[in-house]
């Protein structure tokens, strides 16, 4: 019932032929680009560029070991590496490795966000690059596998099948 | 003059202020000024953990200090990944693209031209009362309740842009992002549009505080605040989630056999008894007014009860109109405390039926490692002296 109203309730979203208001004006292409890059979870909208762990390692000591440890242990940024088949213990460790559910979700983190410090300093390939580093530490992709627009939406984290759909209410009253 | 004479002419000057000394020269007070200050004798303030990120984290609302039911802005809670951007709103822009027929690039003037709303929400951060879940509890209110506050709110409501922009089959989400510097990104479910999601550039009858997304944040009421992008530049409208970084690796819900929850949005019927609560003392025995704030992310609050007996037995406290949906409800009830050692607590119901569960229940529903949406019934010692703790603790 609540589907059903749902859809029709979109379906009358969707129909609207033509704008009630006017206001604003379309954005050109290269405005949407401009917005930067914004990443689907099998790989849409990830640009060109590639890196791999090897190279992702220098980056990481010079970018990233300041806040996360130079072995990914985590300092005052979070640990960034082990605690797999951890999540069903009672000290559970999320990390990337553990428990992120996508790589291109890693990218879209790391393009986005980090050095906490200087987000948004990254060029495309060296988000690549480091994200091929941490995959690689967690013992996902071999040292030397290309990280690209094709490849990390292929990757498949430990933890792809851990996520569910919200249960609530889930209260059993005494 | 004789005695009597005296007397009443002693008397008239009295009663006339004549001979009335005591009065000093009183100094004007400060004149007018531009931007209003409370008093300096009111000192409640927000409060956060000392970390070396300060630009992340989260400062909490002194919920036992709030009177009514709204939030002072310079009081609502924080919570930060990047800092707070100080954005000049002539320069912002919303971007709406993706699914749509007519994609759209808004200024802020061009917002505030369409038809607008204003009404009245909490807002609360899905970690809120996180703390609960170990066992030990918070100490306060504000510690422990604080990431939670309500204002009015004023903006366009998103289905009103949704229906400008024109929809796509298949648009089933909003990847919505902030200006910050982290460029905060979650993935909306868009039935939020149906409901009362707005667009809010005014809060509390100014616009909105930097640090509640100024000049324009997304407001799904009843929603973990996370979801709620603050300083909002683009819509980008698909078909499927992101799994983004803050809805995966964060604000999920792990489960006892490994597995986390995701989009789990709603905020659930909560309250607090803020006074008497931790942290306070009650000077005597006698008559003290027992109050407390009860909100729902599924609509208004229904019930609030209260025990004095540690939960054995419950009465109804008064609620305070208008009770509005998805906003703080006040609740109170005159009380006489004997001096005796009590335990306290509230516990809300909402229209929906919801009753607010235990600690016990949601435990066992969830186990101890899921993190967020804690709602549970906080119960506050009250010792012989009058001191007041946290029963947990």
């Amino acid at each position: 019932m609540r589907t059903l109203s749902l859809f029709a309730a979109l379906a009358g979203l969707a129909i609207a032929q033509s704008a009630k208001y006017g206001v604003g004006r379309a954005p050109s292409d290269e405005e949407i680009r401009g917005l930067g890059a914004t990443v689907a979870p099998g790989g849409a909208g990830l640009p060109e560029g590639s890196g791999t762990a090897v190279e992702g390692r220098e980056l990481f000591m010079r970018r990233c070991a300041k806040c996360h440890g130079g072995t990914a242990e985590g300092d005052v940024g979070p640990p960034l590496v082990g605690g797999i088949g951890t999540l069903a213990t009672p000290k559970p460790r999320k990390t990337v490795g553990s428990f992120w559910p996508y790589a291109t979700t890693l990218w879209n983190y790391v393009n986005r966000a980090m050095p906490f410090n200087e987000p948004g300093s990254l060029t495309h390939r060296e988000a690549y690059a480091a994200v091929a580093y941490l995959l690689f530490i967690n013992g996902i992709v071999e040292e030397k596998q290309v990280m690209d627009a094709k490849s990390l939406g292929k990757v498949r984290m430990p933890n792809r099948d851990g996520f569910v759909p919200d249960a609530r209410p889930d209260i059993k009253r005494k | 003059m004789t005695k009597t004479n005296r007397r009443k002419l002693l008397g008239s000057a009295l009663a006339s202020g004549f001979l009335a000394q005591a009065q000093e020269p009183r100094s004007l007070g400060r004149p007018l000024s531009g931007y209003g200050e409370r008093s300096k004798f009111v000192r409640p303030v927000r409060t956060t953990r000392v970390t070396k990120t300060p630009e992340a984290g989260s400062s909490s609302t002194p919920l036992a200090d709030m009177l009514g039911t709204i939030t002072p802005s310079a009081l609502h809670y924080e919570r930060h990944h990047a800092g707070v951007p100080d954005i000049d709103p002539a320069a912002h822009r919303l971007t709406i693209y993706g699914l749509v027929q007519r994609p759209l690039v808004l200024t802020m003037e061009e917002i505030r031209r369409l038809p607008s709303v204003s009404r009245v929400h909490f807002l609360e951060c899905g970690g809120n009362s996180g703390v609960e879940w170990s066992g030990t509890g918070g100490p306060d209110v504000q510690r422990s309740y604080g990431l939670a506050s309500c204002s009015e709110w004023t903006g366009v409501p998103l289905r009103l842009l949704l229906d400008e922009v024109g929809l796509q089959p298949g648009a089933a989400w909003l990847i919505a992002e902030g200006a910050d510097a982290c460029r905060m990104q979650r993935s909306v479910p868009i039935t939020a549009a149906l409901d009362d999601a707005m667009l809010a550039y005014g809060q509390n009858g100014e616009p909105l505080r930097p640090e509640q997304g100024f000049p324009l944040r997304l407001l799904t009421p009843g929603w973990e605040g996370n979801v709620q992008v603050k300083w909002l530049r683009r819509l980008h409208v698909t078909a499927e989630p992101y799994m983004t970084r803050d809805e995966t690796s964060k604000y999920s819900d792990l489960m006892p056999d490994g597995k986390a929850r995701v989009f789990s949005l709603e905020m659930e019927a909560k309250s607090i008894v803020t006074f008497p609560s931790g942290g306070h003392t009650l000077s005597s025995p006698g008559l003290y007014e027992v109050s407390g704030l009860a909100w729902s992310g599924k609509g208004r609050i229904a019930r609030v009860e209260l025990t004095f007996d540690g939960g054995r037995t419950w009465t109804n406290a008064s609620l305070q109109e208008p009770r509005l949906p998805k906003a703080f409800t006040r609740f109170r009830l005159p009380w006489k405390w004997d001096g005796g050692p009590v335990v306290i607590a509230s516990r809300a119901t909402d229209e929906s039926g919801y009753v607010q569960p235990t600690r016990q229940e949601l435990v066992a529903a969830r186990g101890v490692n899921s993190g967020y949406h804690y709602n549970g019934i906080k119960f506050w010692r009250i010792a012989a002296g009058g001191v007041v703790t946290s029963a947990d603790a």
